[in-house]
């Protein structure tokens, strides 16, 4: 094995072991504290009583959709660099969050406040954005740059479009519709978790197929496509299930930031891997998000939505790599 | 006289509605070293991408083994005939193994990843190229020589019979371009047919067994280089006037240009 693969190895190690960490203290921490022992007893007691459904009930769903939603968000995050070549090239910057965010307002406005039709809103207006920058962006195959150019230009005028439909909307609408937008995840209990979880399995075991076309695709397309890989379906396949990956997240919490686009980056860093690596940036993004959540939780003077965490950070990393990319000769 | 394994027959190549070669038709003589030579813009690289399989022909076919190219499974085609771009990138920090690793790509499925056939074609491909003691080492570390031959072998460990090279000598000094060129070479004599765009008609003179020499989208002429070189073909196809001479040393054409003062 090569030196890469095992530091690879031991970066996914301790990242793993972070996460085991931090959820037992995010699932210990609360008006009603408990210890790791507590915790752990009310994890796998029989007859735990109370702790037990403090912990399995209340507090679990909301530390495992966390990590779910993160690693989701940060291989999303990783398909999309990828394909674009660039750590810029992340699907909240390139307008796909943007366009959920428009497809839940739109059916908020006309159909009204459930979980199950704002999810179709927020998924239905992700794909549609995601076709509508693809087919914008496309002339005789597919160039990364184009694409975040493209996306953030139609990310512009969503933004727009969606302050719009808050100004229509009545104002119950319209505070429902600004507290999905915010992005938070207390409000995902065990029956909204359990189908997206589903779903997001379904997406993470094709990333593990298409994960060697995406290597080929590094290597630019000529190289790609002499080594037999049909390129633009390749191509195609990565941007739907990254497409798919974020919009399922974004139906069940509102649009969160920044993970999608610093986890793949951070994680590169830590691996000093080439390419992207897949595996470490799903740590990486579940612990970057349950880290979020828990500042949001518990940090801050009162609770708030962790996608305004993630904003925060988000826009200082991001800011970061703009200083970092204009200094860095073309 | 039987077809060779790759030709290209009527074809009509085009990006878009740019048309640049119209009813082209061209050979590659197995076991040949043949080398495509022509002023810029006249469609050689175009041809060589027809060949790759890189830009399907609007009209007409390129032949494989009897068989029009496009309908074989792309990774068949890629276990026949290899590809060294004009240009590739490479991931940052990938080290130099795992870069030529992933030539082995058409030999892979997602069930067979990596196997003991695949471990020895990256050595034999690094050995080949000498650069075997630079597995280890990031690309990004390279010189710009090492790292084209790092490319090579990439190429290389596809294990093809048929190998295209796109101007592989661009932007190289002249030891690190004859140094490739001798590689190639070898790879020559070793039994597999090399197809190389060149910029460098002396180049192409000495290392060709076989010239395709085109112009405006059309082959002008084809043949071995001693047979077909003269100064009258320069003069038609590059608008050169010159002297072709016997080179001292290969015995091959040599050019010698007679512009600008030397003019008689």
């Amino acid at each position: 094995m090569s030196a890469v693969a095992q530091r690879e190895l031991v970066v996914c190690g301790a990242l793993a072991l972070a996460i085991v960490l931090l959820a037992v203290v995010a699932l210990g921490t609360g008006d009603y504290p408990l210890s790791v022992v507590e915790v752990a007893r009310a994890m796998f007691a029989t007859d735990g009583g109370f702790d037990t459904t403090i912990v399995l009930e209340w507090r679990l769903p909301r530390v495992l959709v966390a990590l779910v939603f993160g690693a989701a968000l940060a291989l999303s995050g990783a398909i999309f660099q990828s394909v674009t070549r660039n750590p810029l090239g992340s699907p909240d910057i390139i307008g796909f969050a943007t366009g959920s965010y428009t497809g839940a307002l739109i059916v908020l406005t006309l159909v009204g406040d459930s979980y199950v039709s704002t999810a179709v809103g927020a998924v239905g207006g992700g794909l549609v954005t995601a076709a509508v920058v693809y087919l914008l962006a496309y002339r005789r195959g597919m160039q990364g740059f184009r694409l975040i150019i493209v996306g953030i230009a139609v990310t512009a005028i969503l933004h727009s479009v969606n302050t719009w439909l808050l100004l229509r909307a009545q104002v119950e609408v319209a505070m429902a519709a600004s507290i999905w937008g915010a992005g938070s995840i207390s409000l995902v209990g065990w029956d909204e978790a359990l189908p997206a979880f589903a779903v997001l399995a379904v997406l993470a075991a094709t990333v593990i197929v298409l994960a060697r076309g995406m290597r080929q695709l590094e290597l630019g397309d000529d190289a790609a496509k002499a080594h037999g890989l049909r390129v633009e379906p390749a191509r195609l396949a990565l941007l739907v299930v990254g497409v798919a990956l974020i919009a399922v997240v974004t139906a069940s919490s509102g649009p969160i930031a920044f993970v999608a686009l610093a986890a793949p980056q951070i994680a590169t860093r830590l691996t000093k891997s080439a390419g992207l690596p897949l595996v470490a940036s799903a740590l990486t993004g579940a612990f970057l998000l349950l880290a979020a959540d828990f500042v949001a939780q518990h940090l801050l003077p009162s609770a708030v939505p962790v996608g305004m965490v993630t904003v925060v950070i988000g826009g200082l990393y991001l800011i970061g790599l703009l200083i970092g990319q204009a200094r860095k000769p073309l | 006289m039987t077809a060779p394994r790759l030709h290209a027959d009527d074809v009509t190549l085009a990006y878009d509605q740019r048309v640049i070669s119209r009813g082209l038709s061209a050979e590659i003589p197995d076991g040949s070293f043949t080398v495509i030579v022509g002023p810029n813009a006249c469609g050689k690289s175009t041809l060589l991408r027809s060949f790759s399989r890189l830009l399907k022909p609007s009209a007409g076919r390129v032949v494989l083994d009897g068989k029009a190219i496009d309908r074989y499974k792309p990774k068949e085609v890629a276990r026949t005939i290899g590809l060294l771009p004009q240009t590739s990138v490479a991931p940052e920090g990938i080290t130099v193994a795992d870069l030529v690793a992933r030539g082995r790509y058409p030999h892979q499925n997602f069930l067979r990843q990596w196997s003991t056939a695949d471990e020895a074609a990256v050595w034999a491909a690094m050995e080949a190229t000498n650069v075997q003691s630079l597995a280890t080492r990031q690309l990004d570390e390279l010189s710009g020589g090492q790292r084209q031959r790092v490319w090579v072998a990439m190429a290389l460990a596809q294990e093809t019979p048929i190998l295209l090279l796109d101007e592989p000598t661009t932007y190289l000094d002249i030891a690190h371009q004859i140094d490739l060129l001798d590689l190639f070479a070898h790879l020559h004599r070793e039994g597999n047919t090399i197809v190389a765009v060149l910029h460098d008609l002396n180049h192409a003179a000495r290392y060709a067994t076989h010239l395709v020499v085109m112009k405006d989208g059309e082959v002008v002429t084809t043949g071995a280089p001693r047979d077909i070189v003269t100064a009258e073909l320069v003069g038609d196809v590059f608008g050169l006037s010159c002297l072709v001479i016997d080179d001292p040393v290969s015995h091959t054409p040599l050019v010698i240009p007679k512009s600008g003062q030397w003019q008689d």
